[in-house]
């Protein structure tokens, strides 16, 4: 991958102009122009590998998405808009879609609100030592792989050796012993809850080092005026952490229309479908009933709702760059 | 050190504190308890979840290195170095060629590579399997290598860019001055001097290659090609009984990563501040 080697000199003068001939334009420019050129290739590799690897593939989709395509036969043919059809009445499409909000709202809560909270709580303490052991401790789920994590929660909550219904039993609880990933009716959020464990160290650690940014001079001017802790977060830390709330409002949403790693180590969409997001429903469509079509479309589906959490940051940004 | 917000009363305190340390319990016990239940036997397994193992002994270990943990685990440590490479490098030139170097439609450029963050894997997959078919890269450390960089590369550059726009112009005209080809004044000069961003990105970038699933899932297959995290679930399915086995294979999937995090916690920190915060 090494081919670029751009060796011009750093602001050379023009050689026209080194070997004594008089500065004219005609002779000039050219010159010039081709050196710009050449200036191209430090950015050529990035350039295309993002065009073939990740720009031509997104357009490619949504070609694919007009199609009734089966990749092992080889047979591709045009339906227009027959895949977005199918999918607004496939009921399936709809709970997926709506798997991916709940995720994205029990994500908001924990990972983004409860964050806030406990960083706030872990910077209020005295030992360095004790802030520091908590931050890393919290962190390392988010460490370890959401595969690692995700199995191992699927033996937490495994019915037989499971962690969890055990941990019930014990504490007097063994009626709400059940088969958490077993049953339609708990599987959804067990799956979420594993990702709240995995997660929420990280967004910790974040806003805390937000919150290590206030200037304690403001905290300390608060307690003077005797302003009790709570009020002290909602009039300080919260406003002044404002920024990192709104970049991890957009990472959260963003993530939640991704999901797919934990989903598919523990329940693979089921039972009955009704873990399925949209990336699984995608992968199932695509790779399980080799329906590449009806997965295309579903991938614009996902590409429509990321982009426009994006551009409605890109918008938030500007506007905020002119208050300033 | 005055403290931000401190929590008056002993009635609060003990609250917060029991709060803090009950959170620490349900992170510390399940890893524990997957660190445990790697040195068990399955009838240990099922008897007591929580009884510590009778014997301690690498069994276990041994079992899923030579079940295949061995191949995983040299993929994704070739994977994960080499994409680490790719990307770093790629992403160093860019952000040095947009904000170093004087190249027509620099504005444009810049938007089309960090516009790259706006886009979900997911998004391209179906496309992608087509063109590696087409290619004959399915199913090869290239695909993986190739994904990797792709699409860590606006990510990457993003980091590096912003870091580089705040170098001073007279470091240029310094190195110019010394005759310095802009090759050498890359090298020598604007690196080193982006050492503690680059230092954030490539730990970022270790967490995704470790890490990755999706792609690995979709452009693998068999023991000899797959990463760790695709790995392990075959091991899950394949060895599907033997549940000792896949936890010590968990294990060693998942150390590698806690290590690197407690070793250089400092940059670690950093680089994921960095990775979101700018």
């Amino acid at each position: 991958m090494l081919l670029t080697q751009p060796s011009e000199r750093v602001g050379a003068v023009p050689v026209a102009q080194a070997a004594g001939t008089p500065p004219g334009r005609r002779v000039r420019l050219p010159r010039r122009g081709i050196r710009r050129l050449a200036g191209l290739a430090w950015i050529l590799p990035a350039l295309v590998v993002l065009a073939v690897f990740v720009y031509l593939p997104l357009v490619q989709n949504l070609g694919f998405s007009t199609m009734e395509w089966d990749i092992y036969s080889g047979s591709q043919e045009f339906i227009g808009a027959d895949n977005y059809a199918k999918l607004v009445r496939d009921p399936i499409f709809w709970s997926s879609l709506g798997n991916n909000v709940l995720y994205a709202v029990i994500s908001l809560a924990f990972q983004v609100f409860g964050a806030i909270v406990l960083a706030a709580i872990i910077e209020g303490i005295r030992s360095d030592r004790w802030r520091r052991s908590l931050r890393a401790i919290y962190f390392v789920p988010s460490a370890i792989s959401l595969t690692v994590a995700g199995l191992l929660f699927y033996f937490i909550y495994e019915p037989n050796l499971g962690l969890l219904n055990h941990v019930l039993e014990q504490i007097g609880l063994a009626a709400w012993a059940q088969p958490w990933l077993g049953q339609e009716s708990t599987a959804m959020v067990a799956v979420i809850a594993m990702s709240q464990w995995q997660g929420f160290g990280y967004s910790t650690l974040l806003f805390a080092v937000a919150i290590q940014r206030i200037p304690s001079e403001l905290y300390e001017a608060a307690a003077i005026d005797g302003i009790g802790t709570i009020r002290r977060f909602f009039t300080i830390t919260l406003p002044l952490v404002r920024e990192m709330t709104g970049l991890m409002i957009i990472v959260t949403i963003s993530g939640a229309f991704q999901v797919f790693n934990e989903v598919m180590v523990m329940t693979s969409g089921g039972p009955n479908n009704s873990t399925q997001v949209l990336g699984t429903w995608l992968y199932r469509n695509g790779f399980v009933r080799n329906d590449f079509g009806y997965a295309a479309a579903i991938a614009t589906v996902i590409f429509v709702v990321t982009l426009a959490i994006a551009l409605v940051q890109l918008w938030i940004n500007r506007r905020r760059r002119v208050e300033w | 050190m005055v403290t931000r917000l401190s929590f008056a009363g002993t009635v609060g305190r003990v609250f917060v504190w029991s709060f803090l340390l009950c959170l620490v319990v349900v992170v510390v016990y399940p890893l524990t308890w997957m660190v445990l239940n790697g040195f068990k036997t399955n009838a240990e397994l099922f008897g007591n979840p929580f009884a510590l193992p009778l014997q301690w002994g690498w069994d276990n270990y041994a079992a899923a290195w030579n079940r295949g943990v061995s191949n995983y685990l040299t993929t994704s440590i070739l994977v994960t170095v080499t994409s680490t490479i790719a990307t770093v490098f790629i992403s160093a030139w860019a952000a040095y060629g947009l904000t170093r170097v004087n190249i027509p439609l620099s504005r444009t450029w810049a938007a089309v590579i960090l516009g790259g963050l706006m886009l979900a894997p997911t998004v391209a997959l179906v496309p992608l399997v087509k063109m590696f078919q087409s290619m004959g890269l399915y199913n090869t450390f290239w695909a993986l290598l190739i994904l990797y960089t792709a699409f860590r590369i606006p990510f990457t550059t993003f980091l590096i860019r912003a870091y580089m726009i705040d170098l001073p112009r007279e470091v240029d005209e310094a190195a110019e001055v010394d005759g310095a080809s802009r090759w050498t004044a890359f090298w020598r000069v604007i690196l080193p001097m982006c050492r503690p961003i680059i230092i954030s990105v490539v730990i970022l970038h270790i967490l995704f290659a470790w890490n990755e699933y999706l792609f690995a899932m979709v452009f693998t297959s068999g023991t000899e090609m797959q990463t760790l995290p695709v790995g392990l679930t075959s091991l899950m399915s394949k060895h599907g009984t033997d549940y000792p086995v896949v936890f010590a294979g968990m294990v060693i999937a998942a150390l590698p990563v806690v290590v690197l995090f407690f070793a250089c916690q400092r940059y670690f920190i950093k680089g994921l501040a960095d990775g979101i915060g700018k």
